[in-house]
């Protein structure tokens, strides 16, 4: 009845088990409890839950990442708190505890911390960007959100119910086969990953297609915001690297399941092949996340500079060029599983080729402040604090492309820094940045500065504190994963980069603290205009927060920069002759049962409770039928309304100042308007 | 000076000058290094090499940086403000320029150096190698010395000055194997055998081990390296092996492969013959596709 589910999977074999469980449990309850208290049920399931508006979608993500970013770090803190102590010792975990907790906090900050933040800011800001009402798909959408949190659902519930993984965040087979694995574990991390990639690469086509077919009237591809061109580039990669996961796990869950031998050691099983496959999307994956940052920077770094982005078309073309040869380098993951010489020698050459776009980039960001009238907000600091440490990741990330350095460097804390030297500046700092800028956009109201400069310092203080130290211990031969270690000469390293980690958490309060603090202040910091940061494109053209539509009427553009372009010609506020009605999607619990559905799925597979299974796929197939027989999925929001939101939104305006960043000292004046032709 | 150069980095990437106290008193501390033989001195000096040549870019971003965020703050009415200027060409051809060129040179060395340094490659065809067959098992390592009919678990003996060549699979999950010190890694699969050829130039201890997590025992599964002044010492601790009372049968072989930590050096004074290849080969199902086991075994080749 209940598979392999018995009294033995509750965590009370260990106290920091069942400490974990206890907080998770207590935190899921906390959010019921405060919910009730609010009496905030009936907004939370019927203007959010069941909601397919693509703001709050994204703002629904990153909620998502936002909590999964907590607790993926306190599995660092775990980790940097044990090593730093178990020199000669056994420190406080034992290794099999140590080993799920590495195996979470890759899994967790990749695909369920950085992938709904990267979908959220996507799904909030970009079709804004390019002058859409939503995305193409609006309940594809919704499912996809949904999907996601079915997967980080089932990483946090193999915390109070049985254990997760220890196979790492790649789950490297034969070691994550039945064989070696026989527990749930693997079995979890593996439907995780499985359901959230299904989500992912619906995300990938649903934002290609805005892209493509949703563009407001002049936007030319060559005149998109170079965040949305980020987006473009990111889709197609997700469209095509994600199935090859699917494939991987796919395979690697027949072999658990049904006894097969794709990739176990007998039987003719090669778990080569897995490895291949897992990197065909891995390495695709580490650009997924990253160019979207890029093209966060590249906006922030010309709104605070004050200044057109620098080298648009190189921007874009270099974009193009990584988004290309991030399926040509995977097999430099694997340069000592013993391909010839040749065969490396073509892939690291390859690996080592994405510097030059790279640079490109750090450069033309470098050139846009140059002469330009740098204005220092948080997210201006995340950018200028990415630029100096992110070159130092790519400078390692080259070294390890050299097959012979790799030999010595892989599967060293070398390699570990070198990762975290690229995804914290690199896509943690650019999604930061992305959130302290849009937050206004989102919200209405900005965030305090103060604390958002305290958690950058924060940041990249813990951030050089936690990994230089890394670089150094993988130069001595210090391997990853170590539970515990016998040589001396380690432990003040990994003591100074637990310290690191300390002033990491510094900023994460630091984060926390500025939330609270803005939604208590935030009469004092509203954004009445739409366009705290005197922007530059599409997305500051309407209110914040947005109307349900986003454009009462789709803007018409005529070059890059469109919305800095209509300020300067005058036709920015525009009230328009006549308005005319708007087709919204209509809201549907759909999309969340599908995802509550596929939560239990995922549940009944990992336990073999194959009844419970059965039913659950009943129901996605059954929603989905109910879907599609549906013809009323859109309501029509009469011109009449939309009118009275328009001009008490223009009254609104009127009362505001005329520029939200005049007051501040480093402004470079409304001659800039003039100056623009 | 290569020592000085080492304890240089560590100034430079530690922020943490206890560790220069600590690795002075451990000669050990810093393999890479600190390298002990050509293989690994070979892959420290392209590293250098690498960082020396990258300098071109890394150093203007960091005075760029400094200078424009300094120059350029909002508050500086003094400095040249050109809110237009997105385009100059020249400036293009130097961005796009500079980072092909010093790619361009370093792909060409990493050509070269990746051929050199093939793990596959005996270092000097010339000396006849030391030959040594490496298993890796849950979580200890086994060596095989089918010349002098011994094996040992955890402890890797050869005299330094004459190349070693290593054959190596695992009999359990993938595992890589690395003695940090002179070179590597390679990894370890079972029903397959990767290569390692490895020189020590001078007389040492070294530590080796798996780098790559193999569960519960991962951290502990390291073993000595010992490269022997002279051949007759290398010769005198074959004799030390072959006074051993345990054999390596089959029989022993099952007890041995079976997951244990911490496991003492152990020596075995003969070995059931062929032991390796059918180790590769019973991963194959039946075993009699000797064909099979033969490509299987080159396939990570």
């Amino acid at each position: 009845m209940l598979g392999r589910l018995t009294i033995d999977a509750l965590p009370f074999y260990s106290a920091i088990a069942a400490g974990g469980a206890a907080v998770t449990v207590l935190g899921a309850l906390s959010v019921v409890g405060l919910i009730t208290y609010f009496r905030a049920w009936r907004i939370v399931l019927f203007d959010w839950v069941s909601s397919l508006d693509h703001k709050k979608i994204g703002i629904m993500y990153v909620m998502l990442a936002l909590v999964m970013l907590m607790r993926g770090f306190i599995d660092a803190a775990m980790m940097r708190s044990q090593q730093a102590i178990a020199f000669r010792s056994d420190g406080y975990l034992p290794a099999e505890h140590f080993d799920q907790i590495f195996s979470s906090h890759g899994t967790i900050m990749i695909f369920f911390m950085a992938m709904p933040f990267l979908s959220g800011l996507i799904n909030h800001i970009m079709p804004q960007q390019i002058g859409a009402r939503d995305v193409a798909f609006p309940f594809m959408n919704a499912v996809s959100l949904w999907l996601t949190a079915a997967g980080a659902g089932l990483v946090l519930i193999s915390l109070v119910i049985g254990k997760f993984s220890t196979a790492g965040w790649t789950g490297y087979p034969p070691y994550s086969g039945i064989e070696y694995n026989p527990g749930v574990g693997v079995d979890y991390w593996l439907w995780a990953v499985l359901i959230a990639g299904v989500g992912s690469t619906m995300s990938g086509i649903n934002f290609l297609v805005t892209i493509l077919k949703c563009r407001a009237p002049g936007m030319h591809l060559f005149r998109m915001p170079l965040f949305s061109w980020t987006v473009l580039v990111t889709s197609v990669l997700m469209i095509f690297a994600f199935p090859a996961l699917t494939v991987a796990c796919g395979l690697l869950a027949v072999d658990r399941i049904f006894g097969t031998h794709f990739f176990t050691n007998a039987m003719g099983g090669n778990m080569m092949h897995y490895i291949n496959l897992f990197w065909l999307w891995g390495h695709p994956e580490v650009y997924i996340l990253i160019l979207p940052a890029f093209g966060v920077f590249s906006e922030v770094v010309a709104t605070f500079s004050q200044k057109r982005l620098f080298g648009y078309t190189s921007l874009v073309l270099a974009t193009m060029a990584i988004g290309l040869l991030s399926f040509t380098v995977w097999l430099h993951h694997f340069f000592t599983m013993g391909p010839s010489a040749d065969v490396n020698s073509f892939f690291g050459i390859m690996t080592t080729i994405i510097a030059v776009p790279t640079g490109v980039k750090v450069f033309d960001w470098l050139l846009t402040m140059y002469r330009g009238r740098i204005i220092f907000k948080p997210p201006m600091l995340f950018t200028i604090g990415f630029l100096v440490t992110f070159v130092i990741g790519g400078l390692s990330g080259v070294l390890l492309a050299l097959p012979p350095v790799d030999y010595a460097m892989h599967n060293t804390t070398f390699l570990v820094a070198h990762f975290h030297n690229t995804i914290i500046p690199g896509v943690l700092f650019g999604y930061l940045a992305g959130y302290m800028f849009w937050f206004p956009k989102a919200f209405g109201f900005k965030l305090n500065e103060t604390w958002g400069a305290r958690s950058f310092w924060c940041w990249i203080i813990g951030f050089y504190l936690a990994f230089m130290p890394l670089y150094v211990l993988g130069l001595m031969g210090m391997p990853r994963r170590m539970e515990h270690y016998d040589i001396a000469a380690w432990q003040p390293h990994l003591i100074v980069a637990a310290v690191g980690a300390f002033i990491i958490f510094l900023g994460i309060v630091c984060l926390a603290i500025q939330l609270v603090v803005s939604i208590r202040d935030r009469a004092n910091a509203r954004d009445l205009t739409g366009d705290p940061w005197n922007g530059r494109t599409l997305e500051w053209a309407t209110s914040s927060p947005p109307a349900l539509y986003n454009f009462a009427i789709l803007p018409n553009v005529q070059s890059v920069d469109a919305f800095w372009d209509m300020k300067h010609r005058g036709v920015a506020y525009q009230r328009p002759e006549r308005y005319v009605d708007i087709a919204l999607p209509k809201n549907t619990f759909i999309p969340a049962t599908v995802g509550g559905a596929a939560f239990v799925f995922g549940f009944a597979v990992v336990w073999y409770i194959w009844w419970l299974a059965a039913v659950a796929f009943a129901v996605i197939l059954v929603a989905i039928i109910i879907r599609s027989s549906d013809d009323e999925t859109e309501v029509i929001l009469p011109a009449i309304e939309v009118k009275a939101i328009e001009e008490a939104r223009f009254r609104e305006m009127e009362a505001a100042s005329k520029n939200e960043m005049a007051s501040d000292p480093g402004f470079a004046g409304e001659s800039v308007l003039e100056a623009t032709s | 000076m290569k020592r000085n150069l080492a304890r240089r980095l560590h100034v430079a990437g530690a922020c943490s000058p206890l560790a220069i106290f600590v690795s002075a008193c451990n000669a050990i501390a810093s393999p890479v290094l600190d390298p002990k033989g050509p293989i690994a001195a070979a892959q420290t000096q392209l590293l250098l090499d690498a960082v020396a040549i990258m300098m071109i870019v890394i150093v203007p971003v960091f005075i760029m940086a400094a200078l424009f965020t300094w120059r350029y703050r909002g508050t500086n009415r003094n400095a040249r403000y050109a809110p237009n200027l997105a385009y100059y060409w020249p400036v293009e051809i130097l961005i796009w320029g500079v980072p092909a060129g010093i790619i361009f040179w370093l792909g060409l060395h990493l050509w070269s150096a990746t051929h050199r340094l093939d793990p596959y490659k005996p270092i000097d065809p010339e000396v006849p190698p030391l030959r040594v067959e490496a298993v890796a098992q849950d979580w200890k390592w086994l060596f095989v010395y089918p010349e002098q009919d011994i094996a040992v678990v955890n402890e890797l003996v050869f005299p330094a000055g004459r190349p070693l060549a290593l054959r190596i699979t695992s009999d359990t999950v993938m595992n890589s194997f690395m003695i940090p010190g002179l070179g590597g890694q390679i990894y370890a699969m079972a029903g397959m055998q990767t290569r390692l050829h490895l020189l020590a130039d001078e007389p040492g201890e070294f530590w080796g081990r798996n780098v790559q997590y193999s569960g519960r025992g991962f951290a502990d599964q390291q073993f000595r390296a010992i490269a022997t002044t002279t051949e007759g010492e290398f010769g005198a601790w074959v004799e030390k092996v072959k006074a051993s009372t345990q054999m390596l049968d089959a029989t022993t072989y099952e007890q041995l492969a079976k997951p244990s930590v911490k496991v003492p050096v152990t020596y075995y004074s003969g070995v059931q013959p062929g032991l390796f290849d059918s180790i590769i080969a019973k991963w194959h199902g039946d075993g009699n596709h000797l064909h099979a086991q033969v490509t299987g075994t080159e396939q990570a080749r």
